[in-house]
């Protein structure tokens, strides 16, 4: 679960119309760093290249998010931070995968084990602080916009923004239906006379910009600082809601609001006790979008297909 | 790769490229170790010192590498089916739910030569069963296993936490911990506080794995699935069939790490005694080829860095355990995603030198 200290931190009201707004707030603040993610898994997984790696791109990002705004004092020089450390990460599962055509599946988990291992050791070299980041000043982090317990930083804009203009630039864009036509038939790209390479190469780029920004959404503006393996999980959520949105840009949105309200639900439920029902297992809920998930791929809520040539490397004939 | 090179000569193929591999994951980490500030040399020493520097240190690699083996081997049997299990982290935690059940309802009643056997049987069991529903969604319903095989170890880890916290908590008891198994239903030690019997178990299990994958007809078709589905279609074998055997099979071996970690060490039901191991697997059954014999030689490798690490992070601050998972890293990255990086050097070399 996602730690949401608004949330948790406020008294639970009776008026229908704040229970609404918190709650729909609470959702749009779990649902950011998801949906971030999500983008980006889909321009990979569209690209053919499967992104298992999502969970250890944002952790890397958000650790290097919060120590890049500890050290510098700006927020700015922390996304930026961000961005790079994921980009790395990106270009190191572009060259296993495209370059030396290498298991995508292997190379993610790599990833994401090298993430959780080195966020520590280099936290703990920088920090002593038993990997975790000083805590950070408001000044060093990206603080609501206009809602002050809403928490609608920039970054919940970003991400809402994000969505149509992912939609736009696969759907609507030559790149994008390059980008498509090279995760159905990277032979035909090919035989007109495009890279493949380059092509996917653009598409993991793209995966670690939005990776990285969801690192950042996690350590400096949702929470004041990194701490040991503070994604939890949310790198996967964000690969179910990808499947679960039939690698589509709208559904996928959709269903990371959807897992966000979970969320948020299991969060507002915690140790509460329900007339009739007694306590509600949280855990429960906590696994609804992956039990979800689960059902929908065994097509028993509609078919998820994907990408026809996803995890399989190109090669080209001699 | 151009035609001029000839194909590596089998035990450069075998030895050399897996060394290669693992020299690089090394040479990484080292570098890591230096850019933190640290000396890699003085590190390496401590490390190797803290893993077989004595009787205390081996018979704690060893408690190690029997995890490593277990999993390992699951991840391993997988892949000889062309399938790829990373599930084994919950099928380890829910191998151990099945195992902490039957130990607590019976080890009151049971006598230990009962109710040992039983408490492997029910971890292998609640594994492979924890394993067979993505299986059965691959091989009937067509879900990616890669995928599902994710989703069930959150859903694991969902069900753990709940009934630890709600159901099998020790009356009293401030942390979510069952209340301790009876001597009946623990390992006998074999060597200081941790190495137990289930070592025996592991070895015996890799000796079981290799019989069955290349001296039965099932394990043949396993493989042969594994090598080429037209193939084995062709030849008669049911796929479907042989993904539930493979991946119960997979589920089952991963489940055994609660023998050696629930009967053998914690001698109770806990919280995340499985973290890691599950995804060690991968890195054990890549560094080890997939075969038994390589699986026991990376598991004890992994086994001595898991220890050297704790002990190394006691020597060094500035280096902590997590240290050992950036290496578990490493070594995916360059033995399986990487793992063509040094061939066409080799290829090269070799062509020229026998030229």
């Amino acid at each position: 679960m996602a730690a949401d200290f608004v949330l948790l931190a406020e008294p639970v009201m009776d008026d229908p119309g704040s229970i609404v707004f918190l709650l729909s707030a609470a959702t749009l603040r779990l649902a950011t760093p998801l949906i971030l993610s999500a983008m980006g898994g889909l321009f990979s997984e569209r690209s053919g290249i499967v992104d298992v790696g999502l969970e250890g791109k944002m952790l890397m990002a958000a650790f290097f998010a919060a120590a890049a705004s500890a050290a510098s004092g700006s927020a700015w020089v922390g996304v930026a931070a961000a961005i790079a450390a994921s980009e790395v990460l990106a270009l190191l599962h572009g060259f296993a995968c495209i370059t030396w055509r290498g298991n995508q599946v292997v190379s993610g988990v790599a990833i994401n084990i090298l993430a959780a291992g080195l966020t520590v050791v280099l936290g703990n070299a920088w920090f002593h602080q038993g990997g975790q980041t000083p805590a950070l000043d408001e000044s060093q982090r990206l603080m609501p916009l206009f809602f002050r317990n809403a928490g609608d930083n920039i970054l919940v804009y970003a991400a809402l923004l994000s969505v149509p203009v992912t939609w736009w630039i696969i759907e609507r864009m030559r790149f994008g239906l390059r980008l498509r036509a090279v995760g159905e038939m990277p032979l035909a790209v090919d035989a007109a006379g495009i890279s493949v390479g380059w092509l996917r190469y653009r598409a993991v780029l793209l995966c670690g910009l939005m990776s990285g920004l969801a690192g950042a959404y996690l350590s400096i503006a949702q929470n004041a600082g990194f701490s040991r393996d503070m994604t939890a999980g949310q790198g996967f959520i964000a690969l179910a809601a990808i499947i679960f949105g039939k690698w589509r840009p709208f559904g996928a949105l959709g269903a990371c609001l959807l897992f966000g309200l979970l969320d948020s639900i299991a969060i507002r439920l915690q140790g509460a006790v329900v007339p009739g029902i007694g306590e509600v297992p949280v855990q429960l809920i906590q696994a609804l979008p992956y039990l979800l998930t689960i059902f929908l791929l065994a097509g028993f809520i509609g078919h998820a297909v994907a990408p026809r040539a996803a995890g399989l490397p190109y090669e080209k004939e001699h | 790769m151009s035609p001029s090179r000839k194909p590596l000569p089998a035990w450069a193929d075998l030895a050399l490229v897996p060394l290669i591999n693992i020299a690089l994951a090394f040479i990484t980490i080292g570098i890591i170790v230096w850019l933190i500030g640290d000396d890699p040399f003085q590190a390496l020493k401590l490390l190797v010192i803290g893993a077989v520097g004595s009787l205390d240190a081996i018979g704690y690699t060893l408690y190690y590498a029997t995890n490593f083996i277990f999993t390992g081997l699951a991840v391993a049997v997988a892949f000889h089916a062309g399938l790829f299990n990373i599930g084994g982290e919950g099928q380890a935690y829910i191998g151990g739910l099945g195992c902490g059940l039957v130990i607590l309802a019976f080890d009151k009643v049971l006598p230990a030569w009962a109710m040992v056997p039983l408490g492997i049987v029910a971890a292998a069991l609640f594994g492979a069963a924890w394993a067979a529903v993505p299986a059965w969604l691959q091989a009937w319903r067509g879900s990616h296993i890669v995928i599902t095989t994710i989703m069930m170890n959150f859903v694991a880890s969902a069900l753990m936490v709940y009934m630890m916290v709600n159901v099998l908590i020790a009356p009293g008891s401030m942390t979510p911990q069952s209340r301790g198994f009876a001597p009946s239903g623990q390992l006998p030690a074999l060597m200081g506080p941790t190495l137990n019997y289930s070592i025996v178990l592991a070895l015996a299990c890799c000796v079981l794995v290799w019989i069955f994958l290349w001296h039965t007809p099932w394990g043949f078709a396993l493989r042969a699935m594994g090598h080429n589905r037209a193939a084995a279609i062709y030849a008669g074998t049911n796929l479907k069939r042989m993904t539930m055997v493979a991946i119960c099979l997979s589920g089952a071996l991963a489940g055994l790490v609660a023998t050696n970690e629930l009967m053998g060490v914690q001698h109770r039901l806990l919280l995340d005694f499985q973290a890691g191991y599950g995804f060690a697997g991968i890195a054990v059954a890549l560094m080890g080829r997939n075969h038994p014999l390589g699986v026991v030689l990376a598991a004890l490798l992994f086994g001595a860095l898991q220890q050297g690490g704790a002990e190394l992070a006691f020597d060094m601050p500035d280096i902590t355990r997590e240290t050992v998972v950036t290496i578990q890293g490493l070594v995916i990255l360059f033995s399986g995603a990487l793992e063509h990086l040094p061939r066409p050097w080799l290829q090269t070399l070799f062509s020229w030198r026998s030229r």
